[in-house]
């Protein structure tokens, strides 16, 4: 059964800096900073290509990524609903 | 208002108005070698008022307003004027500063670099800050860094140290007695007593510096240093900074660069000649 | 500077500000919560190097404030979208979505939504749920009273980004003597082109005027009656005049609304209707007095005065008789 889908901001609205192990970001529609751990930016990436529920994410991060996937899709689902709470991602 | 004394602090400007004479007394001795802001315009407005009209005679009580305040801050003593004074500009500064990111931090220059320190209350920064001071360094400010977000650089905000406690006999063994203000007693940090900056910190107070290390001191332990990552630097500076979110992307922008220039070390110190003796080796090794 | 008439007039015309007292309008200005509106109103005109610093930094802030505004409605819009309920903007982020000219320099601090009356607890639910809590309620508050009395829910704030959400359904207590019709705002509300929704125009000056006057003691009423000189010149046309009759009499606030568009053309000289606005009278200038009664140090003057329109607005929020039950209430309540 699909989750819910999600997307994100186009990439232009998100300033991202790699800084040992973590990044940071700036997203400018709310001018918020967030200190972000891996898959965080992976998953920003891969909704820029297109609206995607949790399954169809790892499916994404796998084939673009090395992605050790142990990360079964409920784990990318908490990850989602993190983003979504934090106003990175909302629902399609 | 009453009284009224002017100001200058590195770049920012101060207007004091008082319903009492005394803490402006005190406050202008002990900034007597200051510039005066010119013009009478000044950045911020602190206000010492009586909390109600017959606490101006009556068991004299400051309150602290001004054009930022804190609604629930307790008045003080007259006897403690000049801390309510001092109070009232880092109110002005804390949440009425938007124009550089603000760093609660301690600085100090030399040779045109400048140590920016930063860390919890009690860490000693101030203190370090005061000490380098004394010894070559130029004092660029002991609780409040300015970041020149455009250009990078750190601005001075050289007020008279406050120093507490301990620290109070640290520096009156190394500084002439007319360098300070009056000893307060029973104030809500305990003993405190302020320390004019020497007449080079003063004197250079318009002058920017380029920040080329970052510490973080912890005072009471073993001698140990150790690097600190760029992650764990900014989360760290975002917290000591009060106006971060006000200024947005150039604040961003601002922190990452910083960040990616400049070293970061974390030192734990038994002991403040320890302390400066390790940032004295680390200013001939970026010097080299 | 002994009242805010320097202020008021540079707001009016920037050109009149000459070598004034530069610290004590910025004080002033701070203390009226028009910074932001000053700066931008001067961003042309010749100042000092440090005032133009001041002025600059204001503008940025103001930006950012626009921004933190406009994100809260957004994460708003986005908790309550799947509730298929009507949600209006009010006050400074309406004005900041709608760009209109009274969001210029414009700080805003709560969002303000207004919701049907019916959808409260599904909309209070949501927002639960999207991660706001009730703020701490203070000593002797009374939860019951203010649900069941006041035109809003005792306030949220968002657990992380500590911003607060004031959700209305109608524009004045329910205790007040004019009753709004809630339901016509909803009904008259216009829909934005990034899909967020406001009042009417005649309603939002209707709501600026209700809540300058009716609703508390004219505490920071510069500012709210520079946003009403800022809509109307912005709205003016023959018939929005007509409508804002029709509305203010449909929402029994028609004394408030004359009243207002009278001091606002008196202060701000803003360009208002005779035959809604009537004449200026001894009354006005009371009011006239309070809303200037801030001096050059940024303090409140005029104790009396103030106190008296605190007073009133104690006693325009509760009829005498609610008053009486209600303190009555609170004293039997055990200790």
């Amino acid at each position: 059964m699909a989750g819910p889908r999600y997307i994100a901001d186009p990439e232009d609205s998100v300033s991202t800096v790699a800084l040992d192990g973590l990044s940071v970001l700036f997203h400018a529609p709310s001018g918020m900073t967030h200190i972000v751990a891996a898959p965080a930016p992976e998953i920003l990436a891969m909704l820029r290509a297109g609206p995607a529920d949790a399954a169809e994410l790892l499916r994404r991060l796998q084939a673009h990524y090395d992605f050790e996937g142990d990360e079964a899709a409920e784990a990318i689902q908490a990850r989602l609903e993190e983003l979504e709470a934090a106003g990175l991602v909302q629902r399609a | 208002m009453r009284h009224r004394l002017d100001l200058q602090i590195g770049p920012v400007a101060f207007r004091l108005g008082s319903a009492w004479c005394e803490p402006l007394d005190v406050l202008a001795r002990l900034y007597e070698p200051y510039p005066a802001p010119r013009d009478r315009i000044c950045d911020f407005t602190v206000r010492l008022e009586p909390e109600k009209p017959w606490r101006r005679f009556v068991r004299p009580s400051v309150a602290i307003k001004g054009d930022y305040v804190l609604p629930d801050a307790a008045p003080m003593a007259l006897a403690h004027g000049l801390l309510a004074a001092e109070m009232g500009m880092n109110l002005q500064m804390a949440l009425g500063q938007k124009r550089y990111l603000l760093l609660h931090a301690s600085s100090a220059e030399k040779d045109g670099r400048a140590i920016l320190m930063t860390g919890e209350s009690g860490a000693g920064k101030s203190t370090l800050a005061a000490l380098l001071g004394e010894r070559g360094w130029r004092l660029m400010g002991d609780e409040f860094a300015l970041l020149d977000v455009a250009s990078g650089k750190l601005l001075p905000f050289p007020r008279a140290v406050s120093l507490k406690n301990g620290a109070i006999k640290v520096m009156e063994a190394e500084v002439a007695p007319e360098r300070f203000g009056p000893r307060l007693e029973g104030t809500p940090k305990g003993v405190i007593r302020h320390m004019q900056p020497n007449r080079e910190a003063i004197g250079r107070m318009a002058e920017s510096a380029r920040p080329a290390l970052i510490l973080f001191p912890r005072f009471g332990q073993a001698p140990a240093i150790r690097a600190v990552g760029a992650a764990e630097v900014f989360m760290r500076l975002t917290q000591a900074s009060t106006n971060y979110v006000n200024l947005g992307r150039r604040g961003f922008d601002a922190l990452n660069r910083l960040i990616a220039g400049v070293p970061a070390l974390a030192i734990d110190y038994p002991d403040t000649d320890t302390a400066i003796g390790l940032v004295e080796d680390f200013r001939q090794e970026l010097a080299a | 500077m002994r009242n805010a008439r320097l202020l008021v007039q540079v707001l009016r015309d920037p050109a009149s500000a000459g070598e004034c007292d530069w610290s004590g309008l910025v004080s002033a200005a701070r203390a009226e919560q028009l910074i932001g509106s000053l700066a931008f109103r001067m961003a042309d005109r010749p100042v000092p190097p440090r005032v133009a610093e001041i002025f600059e930094a204001a503008r940025f802030d103001a930006a950012q404030a626009r921004t933190q505004a406009l994100w809260e409605a957004e994460m708003a819009r986005r908790a309550l979208a799947p509730l298929g309920v009507p949600m209006i903007l009010m006050k400074g982020t309406a004005f900041h979505a709608a760009d209109l000219d009274a969001s210029v320099g414009r700080s805003v601090g709560d969002l303000d939504i207004m919701v049907p009356r019916r959808s409260l607890d599904e909309v209070e639910a949501a927002l639960l749920q999207a991660g706001w809590e009730h703020v701490k309620a203070a000593e002797g508050y009374d939860d019951g009273y203010y649900r069941q009395w006041m035109h809003e829910l005792p306030p949220l704030i968002h657990r992380s980004r500590d911003r607060m959400i004031d959700i209305h359904h109608t524009i004045l207590p329910l205790t007040a003597r004019p009753t709004p019709d809630a339901q016509a705002m909803l009904d008259a509300s216009v829909k934005l082109e990034n899909g967020l929704r406001i009042l009417c125009p005649a309603d939002i000056v209707i709501h600026a005027a209700a809540h300058l006057f009716a609703d508390g003691d004219l505490a920071g009423g510069l500012r709210n009656l520079w946003d009403i000189d800022r809509l109307l010149r912005e709205f003016a046309s023959p018939g929005f005049w007509r409508t804002l009759a029709e509305r203010s009499r449909l929402h029994q606030l028609r004394p408030a609304v004359a009243r207002a568009l009278r001091l606002s053309n008196r202060l701000y000289g803003t360009p208002v209707d005779r035959s809604l606005a009537g004449r200026f009278g001894l009354a006005d200038r009371l009011f006239e007095a309070r809303l200037l009664a801030r001096n050059g140090w940024g303090q409140e003057r005029r104790k009396l005065l103030r106190f008296a329109f605190y007073l009133r607005g104690h006693w325009l929020r509760m009829p005498p008789l609610m008053l009486a039950r209600h303190l009555w209430m609170k004293a039997r309540r055990p200790a």
